[in-house]
């Protein structure tokens, strides 16, 4: 028995698990695949008095198309995510950067939702929610709100989500088409990002006419590289051009430094690894 | 206490746990399925990998009363009618172990893996099995006996030939 005691209750709606959250007060803790909540768990960094699992919500793990978005249940396990066709012809990005998350054992637990409610900013899946304007749908006692992703990541760990309110749904709008690549640099297999780079882009007749870049890791939250895609757009996808953009990556940012590497060894990372992932992106 | 339900090793099984009971100890405590091994404690290492409802997963990383309804496969459960699983028998013959503690594990991704690609290159074990340590870093054999099992497992894969049955009687 490693994690200190806590209750347990797995809701069979949306309803009953806002309803358990709001009786179990401020520390109760929402449990969707488990493959951050449970390392913290072990490591008794959390001591939740009550634990709500949101496992019993079977329509949380719907991916589907709704008018011109794709929108995805929070409870999609990651490999499903990645294998969805939908997201594949439309969300390219989001399934690129989905295979590189840990290995293949956290890949069918782990969820999207969870991996964007934990807001870890060396995630994944943060800068491409971002870049691609993602929406995310927020169930409280009061109904449901959208919140902008522009708006989701507040700080480290911390997101838009309130204290009695469950994410049930991550809508991302179509970029059929568009070049996409996720560029991750890390030591170890399995291991959290340096840094990553997220980008998508569109083209046409040679010139990109839309860039989409999101970074991992470089400030408390996933950032948007906004320099870089004024930068890009109207450019022929050449070497020298992507390279004179990404010179704008580290816009903006607020690289940490820690064990693993140096804030000024990060933004030469950004510099770089958003050059790479541009030009990848555009084939 | 919570109730769990669950299939192991074709097994039904009913308890009472504790929430906060991961898998990987029901499977060993309650059990007694010490076949699945804890290397590790931090999701790092896989040594604890057993599937899900089909699918690999770290049982440290899973409360056991999330399996409640689900059905689970340990290394225990591998082997049909004595007769070795051929990932197992691959890793036997290609000597894919040396100290052996992460090997429970590293069958379990292997099996997952290859009923997810059958035919993988070197390059897509390697990935497939990244979330699997081998402490000894025995690699290179534990590679060659899952590219070995995924031939062995090929649809109209020759069998090995049997030993030959021991005589008796002096016809």
């Amino acid at each position: 028995m490693i994690p200190a005691k806590f209750d347990y209750v797995r809701p069979s709606t949306v309803e009953e698990a806002v309803s358990a959250l709001q009786q179990g007060g401020e520390d109760a803790k929402v449990l969707a695949g488990g493959q951050s909540l449970l390392p913290v768990l072990r490591l008794r960094l959390a001591a939740p008095s009550l634990v709500v699992d949101l496992g019993g919500l079977a329509e949380l793990r719907q991916i589907g198309e709704d008018g011109d978005m794709i929108a995805i249940g929070a409870m999609a396990a990651h490999h499903d995510v990645m294998r969805n066709e939908l997201v594949q012809r439309h969300v390219a990005l989001l399934g690129q950067a989905t295979e590189t998350v840990a290995d293949r054992q956290v890949r069918h637990r782990g969820t999207l939702g969870g991996a964007l409610a934990h807001a870890d900013p060396a995630g994944d899946l943060g800068p491409v929610a971002l870049a691609l304007d993602a929406e995310f749908v927020i169930a409280g006692s009061g109904g449901s709100r959208t919140v902008p992703a522009s708006e989701f990541f507040v700080d480290y760990f911390t997101t838009a989500i309130g204290e009695n309110e469950i994410l049930t749904q991550v809508r991302f709008p179509k970029y059929t088409g568009w070049g996409s690549h996720y560029e991750k640099f890390n030591r170890t297999a399995q291991a959290w990002s340096m840094v990553a780079v997220a980008a998508a882009l569109k083209i046409d007749g040679g010139t990109i006419s839309e860039a989409r870049v999101g970074l991992a890791n470089m400030s408390s939250t996933p950032v948007r590289a906004t320099g870089v895609e004024q930068a890009l757009v109207g450019q022929a996808a050449t070497a020298d051009a992507v390279r004179a953009a990404a010179e704008h990556a580290t816009e903006g940012t607020d690289a940490p430094s820690d064990a693993d590497a140096a804030a000024d060894y990060r933004e030469h990372l950004a510099r770089v690894l958003t050059g790479r992932a541009v030009l990848a992106a555009a084939g | 206490m919570a109730q769990v339900r669950v299939t192991v090793d074709g097994v039904e099984y009913a308890d009472d746990v504790e929430p906060r009971m991961l898998l990987v100890y029901y499977l060993r405590e309650r059990l007694g399925k010490t076949g699945t091994v804890v290397g590790c404690d931090t999701s790092n290492c896989g040594a604890c990998t057993v599937h899900l409802n089909g699918r690999s997963v770290k049982s440290c990383s899973v409360l056991a009363v999330q399996a409640d309804g689900g059905e689970v496969l340990t290394i225990e459960g591998l082997a049909r009618d004595g007769e070795l699983h051929p990932v197992q028998k691959a890793f036997n013959e290609c000597h894919a172990l040396q100290c052996g503690y992460c090997t429970p594990g590293m069958i379990m991704a292997a099996v997952d893996l290859l009923g997810d690609n059958p035919d993988p290159d070197e390059q897509e074990v390697r990935e497939g099995i990244e979330g699997n340590l081998c402490r000894c870093t025995g690699y290179q054999n534990i590679v060659r006996a899952v590219q070995s099992a995924a031939k062995a497992m090929q649809p109209g894969a020759e069998r090995p030939a049997e030993a030959p049955a021991p005589v008796a009687g002096g016809n």
